[in-house]
């Protein structure tokens, strides 16, 4: 079993982990009559690949969306670097530096890939609409220290051949990296993709894998991710928790919930009473 | 001629010219890189400090005079300033194909026994440590770009800025050492060494003299009228002899600017930002930026397209004529004025061609269309004929003698003759010294008189001049009834066709002529948008009936076309196939330089040549293809074999 102790742990491939950056405690989720999320608890530490798998209809999604403030949990406490997060608007959120990928590609495909990464850089302008529209002193110096952190992110994920491709004419597995170029563009603390392989062939997996840990390792990104892809999951991330039917059955490193017999049961289907 | 170290002002090495243009053309941009999206640009005097930080880092490091330094990736300053860094120390640079695999990196880095490697990046870094087991002379890497390199072991492996720093750092303890270790470089050691691709066999090391680099640079430089201002788009591999020729050896003799693109996926952008006046492509490159203008000119309106067919016919009858400097009526001119107005002027900055005043194909024959395409444009594409022994130029075509069927007269300096088999042979000042640890190879190519041998077929046009190829010299052979069989000349009829992305025809020695043909998945692709034909693979595509019809028409015309050489009649196609899967360097069909290797073809697929010529209508067939990564997989299919229609054979019909 992993230390849980504040000081965090070191992975095996030598990595240092932090202490506990974001941490949800007794979480309950519902839609009317239907409980999405029962009860769970975990947290995510500083510098690591959490992964949150599960079948499908487990509450995986709906987790990511309690973390990223798109829904607001009737019981439970989410706690951000050590205080307790009020209720937020998914901006708000965002301010805090949390950014997110979805799981259906949310991008506007009208515009250009560079216009669509510079969006994520919109938490941090600060001119107003008067300024932004003269173009002239604060304004430009502002959006050249903007575009240059997102020509960062275009040489990071490779897409410089794109920059100016409209993004309804790229394949999927470009608007992924897309995605993730707009979230890794706001500098977040904390990343969280919703199912960052999904619908791609093992070589967009490959990359896309290649590209996480990168992010991971380059910028120290605290990644939360969703993900069907199981071997993908064992690879990537240094801690799993498992879902099904809303409730956690596991928690550990990839090895502990391999063993699991509640994980196995749970993808091999086992009856539920 | 000097042969030894110089006095100030001997331009005998490239360190020695880099010191010139430094003093002479010092606020002179050298080097443009696209980084993060801006233009990033070094004048000669920044080059000459960074070449300088370099150098005293590798002496830092340890590096000795005559140690090999590999170089590998694509295209960057940092990159070419690091080769001419290791002839300042009195080393040896050796690039590598970035795009080659591991095993073939080991071989090379083997064979020169290179202490030291310079590498672009992870992907490259990750293949040096791979073969480090097996290749034990390797001492140190330095790399360029961090990226996912941090948590290496750092005991040796160095990056590009450690090196420049600490070798800044150190300049008073190496500097006197460097002075003279860059005086004592003398005209005839050794400049770099290029490994060629070898078409058949291991690779082999093809040492190049500074008086090789330099006197073919130098001749021609003043050929072309090349002067600083030029600009050149630096995109073709570093391990290509072209490439050292254009982006280093007249880049520094002429002392013009070298422009890297962004990332090889942005290299059409860039061109176009960039605008080269000098400027270098295999047919290629051209083939299918002609091919995407044709596709895009589909998807066109009525008018755009009526605008595009009356400019263009005009342009194909008088372009060319204007071009060399011709005889052409006012009105034809003014007509031409127009269309350069509408149509050629917009289409050239689409291309990038705007500022092209020297244009260069090289290394596989060009569509005469495709040619022609171009030069009525009013670009100055012209078409050269070299090799890696010969520090590129044997023969190219003086401005006002361009034509697509031959590859000019022989370049300044060189002399051409042709042997009894009818064999090219050249002798010049860029004639290499050695294959590196092969002294049987030299022995073989190179005679005593300095004789070279190319090992193509060609002959001299006697009212011209010019010089024409035929063929792999090993290629041509005779068919069964003894009639000339000369696959290339074939392969580059049926390669005309936009469709036909490569063809390889056999017969030598049979009773009849065979292809194989890979479709170009472009054009056919687009093609099947247009006709609403559904596919998933490019295998399924490449078995489609009506793809197969198609390919069939092309070799029926290209058949026609063949009967009317009286020589080469016998080598119209009687059957052939569409391979179902394209040839590839990674699974060895290909040179790296895309150049087919016939004879692994044949080998490979054995058994679809037999069905070829056992009279079968299809063929069950697995092929074991190698992915990007290195991992193995295998494809099956079930390919049609066809007959074509042959014309006017004054022989035999094809044996049913």
């Amino acid at each position: 079993m992993l230390d849980a102790g504040t000081d965090g742990y070191v992975t095996e491939d030598g990595r240092k982990i932090g202490g506990v950056l974001m941490e949800m405690k007794n979480i309950t989720l519902r839609f009317g009559g239907v409980e999405a999320i029962k009860d769970i608890s975990f947290d995510i530490r500083e510098g690591e690949i959490r992964a949150i798998i599960g079948p499908n209809g487990a509450g995986k999604s709906s987790m990511l969306n309690v973390i990223s403030g798109f829904y607001v949990p009737q019981e439970g406490e989410v706690w951000f670097r050590g205080q307790r997060r009020p209720q937020m608007k998914p901006f708000q959120v965002a301010a805090q530096g949390i950014a997110r990928t979805f799981q259906n590609i949310a991008l506007f495909e009208g515009m250009s890939v560079l216009d669509n990464i510079m969006t994520g850089r919109l938490t941090q302008m600060k001119s107003g609409l008067a300024a932004q529209t003269v173009w002239l002193g604060k304004a430009q110096r502002e959006e050249v220290a903007n575009r240059a952190r997102v020509e960062r992110v275009i040489d990071f994920l490779e897409i410089q051949h794109i920059r100016k491709t409209p993004v309804a004419r790229l394949p999927y597995g470009l608007k992924k990296r897309v995605e993730l170029a707009r979230a890794l563009a706001a500098e977040p603390m904390l990343l969280l993709l919703d199912e960052p392989m999904a619908g791609m062939n093992v070589e967009e997996k490959e990359d896309m894998s290649r590209f996480i840990l990168d992010v991971n390792d380059e910028f120290g990104t605290t990644i939360a991710l969703i993900e069907h892809d199981m071997g993908v999951v064992m690879d990537l991330s240094d801690r799993v928790v498992v879902m099904d039917y809303g409730k956690k059955i596991g928690d550990g490193t990839p090895d502990e919930v391999r063993n699991n017999q509640d994980v196995i049961d749970a993808y091999l289907g086992v009856s539920h009473d | 001629m000097t042969t030894h170290a110089a006095a100030d002002g001997a331009l005998i090495s490239i360190p020695a010219l880099l010191a010139r243009n430094a003093r002479k053309f010092g606020a002179n941009t050298a080097y443009r890189e696209k980084e993060f999206g801006i233009w990033q640009s070094w004048s000669w005097l920044a080059t000459a400090e960074e070449v300088r930080a370099i150098a005293l880092g590798l002496m830092s490091l340890g590096i000795e005079k005559g140690d090999y330094v590999a170089i590998i990736g694509r295209n960057r300053p940092a990159l070419y300033w690091s080769m001419v860094a290791a002839q300042k120390v009195g080393a040896i640079p050796v690039p590598l194909y970035q795009d080659a695999v591991a095993e073939e990196m080991a071989y090379v880095l083997e064979n020169c026994g290179a202490r030291f490697v310079i590498a672009a990046d992870q992907e490259q870094v990750d293949k040096v440590l791979a073969v480090q087991e097996r290749v034990k002379v390797i001492e140190h890497v330095v790399y360029l770009d961090a990226r996912g390199l941090r948590k290496y072991d750092h005991s040796r492996l160095h990056a590009m800025k450690d090196v420049q720093a600490e070798g800044r750092a150190a300049h008073e303890r190496f500097e006197a050492e460097l002075k003279r270790r860059e005086d004592a470089i003398t005209y005839d050691e050794t400049c770099v060494m290029l490994y060629t691709s070898g078409t058949t066999g291991r690779p082999k090391g093809v040492v190049l003299s500074n008086r090789n680099i330099i006197e073919t640079s130098k001749n021609s430089a003043e050929f072309d009228n090349l002067r600083p201002g030029d600009e050149v788009l630096a995109y073709l591999p570093m391990a290509w002899v072209g490439d050292f020729i254009f982006s280093i050896g007249q880049a520094y003799w002429t002392a013009f600017c070298v422009n890297c693109p962004e990332s090889p996926d942005t290299m059409m952008t860039d061109l176009r930002e960039i605008g080269p006046t000098y400027y270098f492509a295999p047919p290629r490159v051209f083939e299918t930026q002609l091919t995407n203008v044709m596709i895009r000119m589909e998807d066109a309106g009525r008018f755009k397209k009526w605008l595009f067919r009356v400019f263009m016919d005009h342009a194909k009858k008088v372009g060319p004529a204007l071009l060399d400097g011709k005889q052409v009526s006012g009105w034809d001119r003014f007509k031409y004025a127009l269309g350069d107005l509408f149509v050629y002027g917009p289409l050239k900055n689409t291309l990038g061609f705007s500022r092209v005043r020297v244009g260069y194909t090289a290394g596989e024959a060009i569509g005469p269309e495709i040619f022609d395409f171009y030069r009525s444009l009013g670009i100055n594409l012209k078409q050269l004929y070299g090799q890696t022994e010969a520090s590129v130029f044997i023969t190219q075509q003086p401005d006002g003698e361009v034509r697509s069927d031959t590859v000019g007269v022989p370049s300044p300096g060189v002399e051409l003759k042709i042997g009894d088999n009818g064999e090219v042979f050249y002798r010049s000042p860029g004639t290499f010294v050695e294959y590196f640890k092969n002294p049987e190879s030299t022995k073989d190519t190179k005679d005593p008189e300095g004789w070279v041998a190319t090992g193509d077929a060609g002959f001299i046009e006697p009212e011209t001049g010019h010089l024409r190829i035929i063929d792999r010299a090993k290629d041509v052979g005779k068919m069964a009834d003894g009639r000339l069989f000369a696959p290339k000349y074939v392969e580059n009829k049926l390669k005309f066709y936009p469709n036909i992305l490569e063809a390889v025809v056999f017969g030598s020695g049979r009773e009849f002529c065979t292809a194989f043909v890979n479709i170009d998945l472009t054009a056919v692709g687009n093609w099947a948008e247009r006709n609403n034909i559904a596919y998933a693979s490019y295998q399924e595509l490449a078995g489609h009936p009506r793809v197969y019809e198609m390919i069939q028409n092309h070799v029926e015309e290209a058949n026609r076309s063949i009967a009317g050489d009286e020589m080469l009649s016998g080598c119209q196609v009687h059957r052939f196939l569409i391979l179902h899967k394209e040839l590839d360097a990674d699974d060895g069909e290909m040179t790296r330089t895309r150049k087919v290797r016939r004879r692994i073809v044949e080998e490979k697929f054995a058994d679809l040549l037999e069905a070829l010529y056992g009279g079968k209508d299809s063929v069950y067939t697995e092929t074991e293809v190698t992915y990007e990564d290195g991992r193995k997989g295998k494809i099956k299919a079930t390919l049609e074999i066809r007959n074509a229609v042959v014309a006017g054979d004054t022989g035999r019909i094809a044996a049913e």
